[in-house]
């Protein structure tokens, strides 16, 4: 019964990572850049098995409109070889980590003809089978703005300011009320102070209605300063 | 009294509506097998429509903000019509509804007037405008119209 089920398990863990043996590869999807800059096209992998030291790396170019591609990189032995010949002869360096599945290329002083589609395949044997994944660049003049970031901003600052002035409204209504109802209240304890200091005589000390007087005057200086 | 309530609203949601379709249907230009702007250029042939996401220009985009803001502020202002209705004092004027909706107008306004003046820059020479162009110059001055009446309008009982 135990050695059926060793067999079984050992059966299926040898059945099972065969089929889920598939190395995926991630790049962008566009790229835009500006004429005669440089632009780093990303390109790493995932694949189920430990990275192995017959890593390959190779990048192929296919320009607009055209369909035929030209391989323009290649990483194999630990060792990078880049295009000497075609239409990125010198302008093409790697900036990868291959020990960490990083397969970047540095391309630089990009032209209008660079247009294109790069593809990168990557292969960590025995994990060969994949598909490899393109990344579409496009070379401006000058970079257009994004879809929808004025309009988004035009409209966020609009209905920020029409929020902003209805919490000053309130905000002001709320002070004004509580300052004429301080006042009310001062006034209101001043006319109660008084009544009591002439029923006992002038035995309390004057300074607290005095300061109280002070501060009612300097209240109704402030409102007449601000209805000015 | 009640008919020139119901006339007033009516006004005041067939410029929203107006407002709405320029603004959704996308036919501010077209052409004889193409229409653009504001979302979208389509163009017409034997397959079918292909269309494409219109230019992202700032022009353009100040043109779709205006716009979205117009309906924003219209919708508002009915919203604030049907609160002060209920809210307000006897005598009272329904200024805050007439004010958003004033400015409702303005924005198409300033929106049509900038499709106006920019639209040769990114428009061939023998398109002409379309529908939803001459639906915003419409909704604008019945906005304002909308608008003013909300100002002189007092409340009764």
């Amino acid at each position: 019964m135990l050695t059926v089920l060793a067999l079984a398990s050992v059966v299926l863990l040898g059945i099972v990572p065969e089929q889920s043996q598939a190395i995926t590869i991630y790049t962008g999807w566009e790229r835009h850049a500006l004429v005669g800059s440089d632009i780093r096209l990303s390109c790493s992998f995932f694949s189920w098995r430990w990275t192995s030291d017959d890593v390959t790396f190779s990048w192929t170019y296919r320009p607009d409109g055209s369909r035929d591609s030209i391989s323009i990189f290649h990483y194999t032995g630990g060792e990078a070889y880049v295009d000497n010949k075609g239409p990125f002869r010198d302008r093409v360096e790697f900036v990868g980590n291959p020990g960490r599945r990083d397969g970047s290329i540095l391309i630089k002083n990009l032209d209008f003809n660079d247009n294109g589609t790069f593809t990168c395949d990557a292969k960590n044997p025995p994990d060969i089978v994949g598909r490899p994944s393109s990344v579409r660049l496009l070379v401006f003049e000058k970079l257009p703005i994004q879809a929808g970031v004025i309009t988004g901003a035009i409209i966020g600052v609009v209905l920020g300011l029409l929020v902003l002035i209805v919490v000053i409204y309130y905000l002001m209504r709320f002070l004004v009320a509580r300052r004429v109802f301080s006042l009310s209240v001062s006034k209101h304890g001043k006319k109660k102070k008084e009544g009591s200091q002439q029923r006992q005589g002038p035995a309390p000390p004057a300074d607290p209605s005095k300061v109280k007087a002070a501060a009612s005057e300097k209240k109704k200086q402030e409102s007449r300063k601000d209805k000015k | 009294m009640l008919l020139l309530l119901l006339g007033i609203i009516l006004l005041h949601i067939a410029a929203l509506v107006l407002l709405f379709v320029s603004t959704i249907v996308s036919v501010w230009t077209s052409g004889e097998t193409s229409t653009s702007d504001l979302w979208k250029n389509c163009t017409i042939h034997t397959g079918g429509h292909a269309c494409s996401p219109a230019s992202t220009g700032e022009w353009i985009q100040a043109v779709q903000a205006l716009m979205i803001l117009s309906i924003i502020f219209s919708c508002l202002s009915l919203f604030l019509f049907f609160c002060q209705l209920f809210t307000l004092q006897k005598g009272g004027r329904f200024f805050l509804t007439g004010a958003f909706q004033i400015l409702a107008s303005l924005f198409v306004m300033s929106g049509a007037i900038i499709y106006t003046v920019m639209s040769p820059e990114w428009v061939p020479e023998k398109n002409t405008f379309g529908y939803s162009y001459i639906l915003a110059w419409v909704a604008c001055p019945l906005a304002l119209i909308s608008g003013l009446i909300y100002v002189i309008l007092r409340k009764r009982e």
